[in-house]
């Protein structure tokens, strides 16, 4: 599954890198808990969370996320959205809860 | 991996507060073990026991420094602050005990993770720490897949 095709099923807004939603998903991870992700998120992996600091985008890009999913319609500010530019790091935003978008993300990935 | 220019070595200066710059140190470390060809899932233990280390200077210090020292073999990285020191060292490498304070947790930090991820991370880890002085931690891994 690529980025892009979860992104009508989850009501994503793409905030940053548009040119990498042909990005293969390997998974997903959802926690708030930066040093569990850091520890757990897998390569390739979607990272949901409502965490919208500028720490997300270096976890992100350390752990070679796939993209970040702000949930609960949260989009970070403009300096991370910047940063996340400058790092690669794709985020997306959806109004959708963390339960609604791990399970959407769930099914999609195992269709 | 090339050999001539080694060691590799560098050192940041890292503010405590300033969540801004959280991540550099680390990765540079990352770029710097990419170009040297690294395994791939020994440069991610790395870079997450170096985030954490860190992130811990931005919490709780004043200040402090990290250094880095790569060799064909190994890397060594030292982390040294001015901060208020660790009262308890072995509650602090409990998973879980966590001293920061709620904003920090709201952040999604501070919730006992950093100094297990370091150890669990590292091939050897040194805590060294005196209240109202500073926290040195100490960690090195091999580069070269057993």
């Amino acid at each position: 599954m690529k980025i892009s095709d979860a992104i009508d099923e989850l009501q994503l807004q793409v905030k940053t890198c548009k040119d990498k939603l042909s990005t293969e998903v390997t998974g997903a991870y959802v926690s708030d808990l930066l040093s569990d992700v850091m520890g757990n998120l897998q390569q390739g992996n979607i990272w949901i969370t409502l965490q919208i600091h500028m720490n997300i985008v270096a976890i992100a890009s350390l752990k070679n996320a796939a993209a970040i999913i702000t949930i609960g319609g949260r989009s970070p500010q403009y300096d991370v959205l910047e940063k996340a530019a400058s790092e690669k790091v794709v985020i997306m935003s959806t109004p959708l809860s963390a339960f609604e978008t791990a399970g959407r993300l769930y099914s999609l990935l195992n269709k | 991996m090339n050999q001539d220019k080694m060691p590799i070595e560098g050192s940041f200066q890292i503010i405590g507060g300033n969540f801004t710059t959280a991540g550099e140190a680390s990765s540079e470390v990352k770029t710097v073990l990419t170009d040297l060809g690294v395994d791939g899932d020994i440069i991610r233990r790395i870079a997450i026991a170096t985030f954490e280390a860190e992130m811990n200077v931005i919490i709780y210090a004043a200040a402090g420094q990290l250094f880095y020292e790569v060799t064909d073999e190994y890397i060594k990285i030292r982390v040294q602050d001015m901060g208020p020191g660790i009262e308890d060292t072995n509650r602090a490498m409990q998973e879980g005990y966590s001293t920061a304070p709620e904003w920090v947790r709201n952040m999604g930090w501070g919730a006992g993770m950093g100094l297990p991820n370091m150890k669990k991370n590292a091939d050897t880890f040194l805590l060294d720490s005196v209240v109202g002085e500073g926290t040195t931690v100490e960690m090195t891994m091999n580069l070269i897949k057993e």
